[in-house]
């Protein structure tokens, strides 16, 4: 068959098709993905003559889980809709929470402000004019019952969009559980704690890396018994994809950091089963359609088998690469904004096709400020038609089997995995990122697609082209000023009101933990159920294991 | 031959998105220009400082986190303190238009926002920066 195929694939190119071109040339001398991946005008069977089914695809639910990870796939649950929200006060997040789940939002992701994410109370100078306005503001315990007040934390699943704070926040949503009678054995949900990542892109690092790993490995310690079900770290290429990075770079960065992870906590005494099963990642999807749908198969079929054949996972759970996505944020434009309802759309359904266990989907207006009520609805009434509307949750992998999509998510694997050789041959993710390595290939490609836009040789509707005289956006969401002080004056009210002499005793012991090898998890616990505060905490951990400085 | 332009691209605040900084900071190196990037998480003592050692003719500030009423006057109030008040501001990131006339009240003499070319940025710092 393939040889028939084969000749009378020649004989097009040299019949039908070269007659066309002669007439009218192509748009394009070439067509390229992001990822300076040259497409062919046509795939066919002989793309994927060489695939091993069996071994390179597999069946859902099954290594290598190229076509998902669960044998039903949205046929028996659909995706996880979780819009990342916060901002403000605790107060007001909790209104924007319930809103939400009142429409059908399935699951909580919190955003924190800035000074909440560094490790600063709200009263510390560096927090000027910062304090509400990426996120909500967190200094206490007390913010956490707010925030999550009159929600039941053994029904929903929250994912915690923090990194070197995480320990702090993952206890204090233990104590508020416990406060609601919720045992932490049953709690659902994630930290992000990637620190690797905010050191490449994101930027809210506050040890350095050797010390912040320490961390993330008691952290996965930690919850192995106290809390079994919950994603202990979020591998993130979603901030280094946005920083500019390419489909085949999210991949590969996020992967070695995965690796550098896994040889973290392996190092630090712990069975590579025992933890694996939690580990969870996190992508973008961006406006390339079908190169996105590839990316998320590709991923999914490296991690398995770097799980596999390096670490020697046994457990079928230990090779799942199960991931949360949100749309491109650097996607957005802030011409024409309901165009962006349009992007949006086609990024989450590219998520859905690539297999997302959640998805989050930006509003129409984050080009200008955080997203009003109305725009948020929006965007989660996009993810609904999605899933009832469109048909296309009642199969498996729809794309599987596509020519094109098999061919180009075998180029993304290989790819991939060239870079990670690379960087593995540096001597890891950490080592590319003490160098500058990684951050040097964000930044090469951030430019060269600002480029494309400035030349003209990559089209953004409404931006480069199409435009139109408009009214900027006004009616957006605006944090008032007022917030911080009223954060200011909440967190002097529980520092009077708790026991001081008690809050001191806890914090050295944490210090003490930290000067050690103790994990240090414990400690903290302890020390935010006093109501010690997010700053002393950080304060505490800084003075024994310093600062990282950017290079 | 004129001297090169002297430009400080400066980060502001607690905001880790560098990518608009760092794109803008290499368009302009690309351009002709002496670039100075400050890297993330600078005080505007921190950044007035930088400029005034530095000698340079004009600071771009980029912040997306929303802080910009704060720190975006604090580094032209201390520039001027320090009789630097020669030493053009500028800035971009989110920054509602609402924001823009108070901004430049206080003295940051434009602000760029998202869309804006760095042909666009390039342009204007040719056009102010005359010796």
């Amino acid at each position: 068959m393939a040889k028939n195929i084969r000749d009378e694939f020649e004989r097009w190119g040299k019949t039908t098709l070269n007659k066309a071109i002669s007439k009218a040339p192509e748009r394009e001398p070439s067509f390229k993905t992001t990822s300076h991946i040259e497409l062919k005008r046509l795939y066919t069977p002989l793309d994927v003559a060489d695939l091993d089914y069996c071994g390179e695809l597999g069946f859902p639910g099954e290594f290598p889980f190229t076509r998902g990870v669960q044998p039903t796939m949205y046929r028996g649950r659909l995706w996880t809709m979780r819009q990342y929200a916060g901002f403000a006060t605790p107060e007001e997040t909790n209104k924007r929470y319930k809103y939400l789940l009142e429409h059908g939002q399935t699951g909580l992701s919190v955003a924190f402000d800035l000074p909440t994410q560094i490790g600063y109370d709200s009263d510390h100078p560096l927090s000027d004019g910062e304090v509400g306005k990426v996120g909500v503001a967190i200094d206490t315990l007390k913010d956490i019952e707010i925030l999550f007040d009159g929600i039941p934390l053994d029904k929903v699943s929250t994912s915690m969009t923090i990194n070197s704070t995480a320990a702090i926040l993952l206890t204090m949503y233990i104590a508020v559980a416990e406060k609601q009678g919720i045992k932490s054995e049953v709690l659902q949900g994630t930290i992000q704690n990637d620190i690797l990542k905010e050191y490449a892109a994101r930027g809210t690092y506050i040890y350095p890396p050797l010390e912040s790993m320490r961390i993330v490995t008691d952290i996965f310690a930690f919850c192995k018994d106290r809390v079994p079900r919950w994603n202990t770290i979020s591998i993130s290429g979603y901030h280094m994809r946005e920083a500019g990075c390419t489909a085949v770079q999210e991949v590969a960065f996020t992967l070695t950091d995965g690796i550098a992870y896994v040889e973290a906590a392996i190092r630090a005494g712990l069975d590579v089963d025992s933890f694996a099963s939690r580990l969870a990642f996190f992508f973008c999807c961006h406006n390339t359609f079908i190169e996105e749908i590839a990316k998320f198969r590709a991923a999914r079929s490296l991690w398995a088998k770097i799980m596999k054949e390096r670490f020697k996972a046994k457990r079928d759970e230990s090779c799942m690469l199960r991931f949360h996505t949100q749309t491109a944020g650097c996607s957005l434009t802030a011409q024409q904004p309901d165009n962006n309802v349009v992007r949006v759309a086609f990024q989450a359904l590219a998520a859905v096709f690539g297999g997302t266990q959640s998805l989050h989907t930006n509003s129409r207006d984050e080009a200008y400020a955080l997203p009003t009520e109305d725009s948020v609805r929006l965007a989660l009434r996009t993810q609904q038609l999605i899933a009832y509307e469109s048909g296309v949750a009642d199969m498996i992998d729809p794309f599987g089997g596509s020519y094109a999509v098999e061919a180009l998510t075998d180029e993304i694997e290989s790819k991939s995995m060239e870079y990670i050789e690379k960087i593995e041959a540096m001597g890891g993710a950490i080592k590319a990122i003490e160098s500058g390595y990684i951050q040097g290939e964000i930044g090469e490609s951030a430019y060269q697609y600002q480029k494309e836009i400035e030349t003209k040789k990559r089209i953004i509707v409404g931006l480069n082209q199409f435009q139109m005289e408009e009214e900027p956006l006004r009616d957006i969401l605006r944090i008032k000023p007022e917030v911080e002080q009223y954060q200011k004056k909440k967190l002097a009210r529980v520092k009077k009101e708790r026991n001081n002499t008690k809050v001191k005793e806890t914090l050295a012991v944490l210090k003490k933990a930290a000067q050690g090898t103790d994990n240090v998890v414990p400690p903290i616990l302890e020390a935010v159920k006093l109501y010690a505060t997010m700053g002393e905490i950080s304060d505490t951990l800084r003075e024994v294991f310093g600062e990282y400085r950017e290079r | 031959m004129a001297r090169k332009i002297r430009v400080l691209i400066a980060k502001p605040g607690l905001d880790g998105h560098d990518r608009g900084a760092k794109v803008i900071a290499r368009a302009l190196r690309d351009a002709g220009m002496e670039v100075i990037y400050t890297g993330i998480r600078q005080t505007p003592e921190q950044i007035a400082n930088a400029a005034i050692q530095e000698d340079v003719d004009i600071v771009g500030l980029s912040s997306l986190s929303g802080a910009h009423n704060n720190l975006f006057p604090k580094v032209v109030n201390i520039l001027r303190e320090k009789g630097a008040e020669d030493i053009l501001v500028f800035g971009g990131g989110i920054v509602p238009v609402d924001d823009i006339p108070g901004l430049k009240k206080a003295g940051i003499r434009e602000i760029f926002q998202p869309g804006a070319s760095t042909e666009d940025i390039i342009k204007y710092i040719r056009e102010n920066i005359k010796f």
